[in-house]
């Protein structure tokens, strides 16, 4: 074993008894505690939970490389997923805390006085939720495997067994708390490695401002700032330029942004981490507080993005391009490089058999000829995957063994933190909503705990089957999820609150309107269910790649959104207003007064 | 509790929240987005303005907006004394 396995043996073992001895200390004795954590956790708490909850694998592990490899394209990412907080502090956290009840079907259910308007929503909820967290079983997985040197699935297996023990045993109170200690794993994770990279670079520690630094080349400064060097570096080698290369026209980065930001709004394992603080006003504050230990990481994000890409262009292109001494020898290729080979993440392939390594963008035809003038015989870098952005972050930096164990920590906190939050929303539309509130509306409270502890188990058990057998279309579904959300349940939620006259057959028509049209945007691009071979785009009409303006796919639920409320409003107006005592309803929720704990009844 | 005061405060809360979503659109979708390009050619320290705001300057935005939205609707619930005791 080597010192680095001992580490990260070490900090992930330790890691995961903390998780366990949470597990054990909070156990939920109640209905109430094991959906709300018994609504008594403090906003600060809560909002670092909600930190964690939120920041899944993906933001984790591959946020940064999207931003290294994207640039400002990867804009819609750090302004949807924390931009989304606003509306959902504005706009929904406090009244459906007022409201006061365990699940957000329940709202709708109530609110729409229609059981089918509930049962429509725990689909949406379901079916939202199972496409994240089929990401989350395989972020498990993955880091497992690749530092841990045990097979996917026995790393698969693992995470499952730790969130079974704390979300079964203790529901919401246990996962509140695990979500605290994975909270400050992960930040510690992220940030640790960024300020000595930033350091290294800038010789500025904060790396939201070393980005924004003069660069220092190997101890001299050079005169110019991170970006503008990057900038250089980059399109010097025929890449697009960091600063403004866009992802798609401004169109698609518009509603990619808005599709995410009401995504993160309508997204139910989030909405429920309100429910579990004492009062409204505590509503409002957690969700700031939520926001400023997301904004702690998605600040950081872009320069260990840049940094990464600006250390990983230095690497290989040592020296000025088309001289012969300008490019790495493979031979001399550092120690993590090797490493990242064999795990598949990176792959060298010698066109033009110099032995050196040519890393340029061959897909641009000026660079491509002028590279031809050199001598090469296209971009040797045959793969970069993107995650190795942050997995090799401190070892390209070369920081010390223990940092790397805590990047590993970090990645399994990230998805555990996440998964668990994920499969609560779940299991407790499941016993609540569907079993307590549809089927058996007279099941005891002890009955209702243990149902929703049975459900939570077959729900860590769907999704580990899903995470060893991930359909096609697991790598894309992070953002399709956001899709779903933002289509169907945000606007169920907030004209709930905001509407007064939307009734019963506007909701229902809204969302079933919303995440149809969004799913079939999705699946005439990607399969019908992500089969492969069944997409169905139609050039000859009119309707090939993103056709809706240059729309694509995951950025579509901005679009499904407006259907829902067009359709909803139309409907609404067409049909008789929702009785009067709904109307009552809204107006109490809309004031914070006799806002009680929160509870099924 | 009479209905007006009820409609009063509801208004209140309704034009903050159209001034905070105002701010909370002009410094995503409007400097980010929108105006990125002119925004570009003004620097920020070693940063692009228009950048800056993408990547930085809407996350910092909107944890602000948030503390700020929290603050004054507890100053509206005591005004019409609608808050929790």
């Amino acid at each position: 074993m080597t010192p680095l396995d001992m580490w990260t043996y070490g900090v992930v073992g330790a890691t995961f008894a903390l998780y366990i001895g949470i597990a054990i200390w909070a156990r939920a004795g109640s209905t109430g505690e094991f959906y709300v954590a018994g609504g008594g956790v403090h906003p600060v708490a809560n909002g670092m939970a909600t930190g964690a909850d939120w920041m899944s694998a993906a933001s984790f592990i591959s946020m940064a490389g999207l931003i290294a490899f994207n640039g400002y394209g990867a804009s819609v990412f750090l302004m949807g997923w924390t931009g989304g907080y606003v509306l959902l502090a504005l706009l929904l956290a406090p009244y459906l805390r007022k409201f006061g009840k365990f699940t957000v079907p329940e709202f709708i259910g109530d609110r729409y006085y229609s059981q089918s308007a509930r049962i429509v929503a725990v689909i949406c909820l379901i079916l939202a939720s199972i496409t994240y967290v089929i990401g989350q079983m395989k972020g498990i997985g993955v880091a497992f495997s690749r530092f841990l040197e045990v097979p996917y699935d026995t790393g698969l297996y693992i995470g499952m067994g730790i969130v079974a023990i704390y979300a079964v045993l203790g529901g919401m109170k246990g996962i509140t708390y695990t979500q605290i200690a994975q909270y400050v794993v992960m930040i510690f994770a992220y940030t640790v490695p960024a300020v000595f990279i930033s350091l290294n670079l800038t010789g500025n520690p904060l790396p939201q401002l070393g980005l924004g630094s003069e660069y220092i080349q190997n101890g001299v400064a050079t005169g110019m700032s991170l970006l503008d060097k990057l900038d250089q570096v980059v399109t010097d080698l025929g890449f697009k330029e960091y600063t403004t290369q866009t992802m798609g026209n401004s169109l698609n980065m518009f509603a990619y942004t808005l599709s995410l930001m009401i995504g993160t709004a309508g997204l139910p394992h989030v909405i429920i981490r309100f429910f579990t603080v004492p009062k409204v006003r505590d509503a409002r504050y957690s969700a700031g507080w939520a926001l400023v230990f997301i904004a702690l990481l998605y600040t950081t994000a872009p320069a260990v993005g840049a940094m990464a890409r600006l250390n990983l262009m230095d690497t290989i292109q040592i020296g000025p391009i088309g001289s012969v001494e300008g490019n790495l020898l493979y031979d001399e290729r550092p120690e993590w490089f090797k490493k990242w080979e064999e795990t598949g993440l990176l792959q060298f392939e010698d066109k033009n058999g110099d032995g050196r390594i040519q890393y340029y963008n061959d897909a641009d035809p000026e660079f491509a000829a002028e590279a031809e003038s050199y001598g090469w015989a296209g971009n040797e870098m045959v793969k970069v995957d993107r995650d190795i952005m942050v997995l090799a972050n401190p070892e390209i930096a070369g920081l010390p063994a223990w940092v790397i164990a805590l990047v590993v920590a970090g990645g399994l906190a990230a998805a555990l933190s996440t998964a668990a939050g994920l499969l609560l929303a779940i299991s407790s539309a499941i016993s609540h909503d569907l079993l307590k509130g549809v089927m058996m509306p007279k099941i005891s409270e002890k009955n209702e705990l243990m149902a929703g502890r049975v459900s939570m188990l077959v729900a860590i058990m769907v999704a580990g089957y899903l995470g060893l057998n991930p359909p096609g279309f697991a790598a894309g579904t992070v953002a399709i999820a956001f899709g779903l959300a933002a289509s169907s349940l945000f606007p169920a939620l907030m004209m709930g609150i905001f509407a007064t006259r939307m009734n019963k057959a506007g909701a229902v028509a809204g969302m079933i309107a919303g995440i149809t049209v969004t799913l079939l945007y999705v699946f005439q691009h990607k399969g019908i269910f992500f089969v492969p071979g069944t997409s169905f785009l139609m050039p000859e009409m009119g309707m090939g790649q993103d056709w809706f303006f240059g729309i694509s796919p995951n950025a579509f639920g901005a679009v499904g959104a407006v259907v829902n409320f067009t359709v909803a409003i139309i409907v609404a107006k067409l049909t008789a207003p929702p009785p009067e005592h709904i109307q009552h309803l809204v107006e109490d929720v809309r004031i914070p007064r006799g806002a009680g704990e929160a509870g099924g009844h | 509790m009479t209905p007006e005061k009820r409609a009063d405060y509801w208004r209140a809360n309704l034009r903050l929240l159209a001034v905070l979503l105002t701010i909370w659109f002009v410094v995503s979708y409007g400097f980010g987005i929108i105006l990125v390009e002119p925004l570009n050619a003004i620097s920020l320290g070693g940063y692009k303005l228009g950048f800056w705001f993408a990547q930085q300057g809407s996350i910092y935005t909107f944890v602000v907006l948030i503390f700020v939205y929290a603050a004054n609707m507890n100053r509206l619930d005591k005004k019409f004394d609608v808050g929790e005791e």
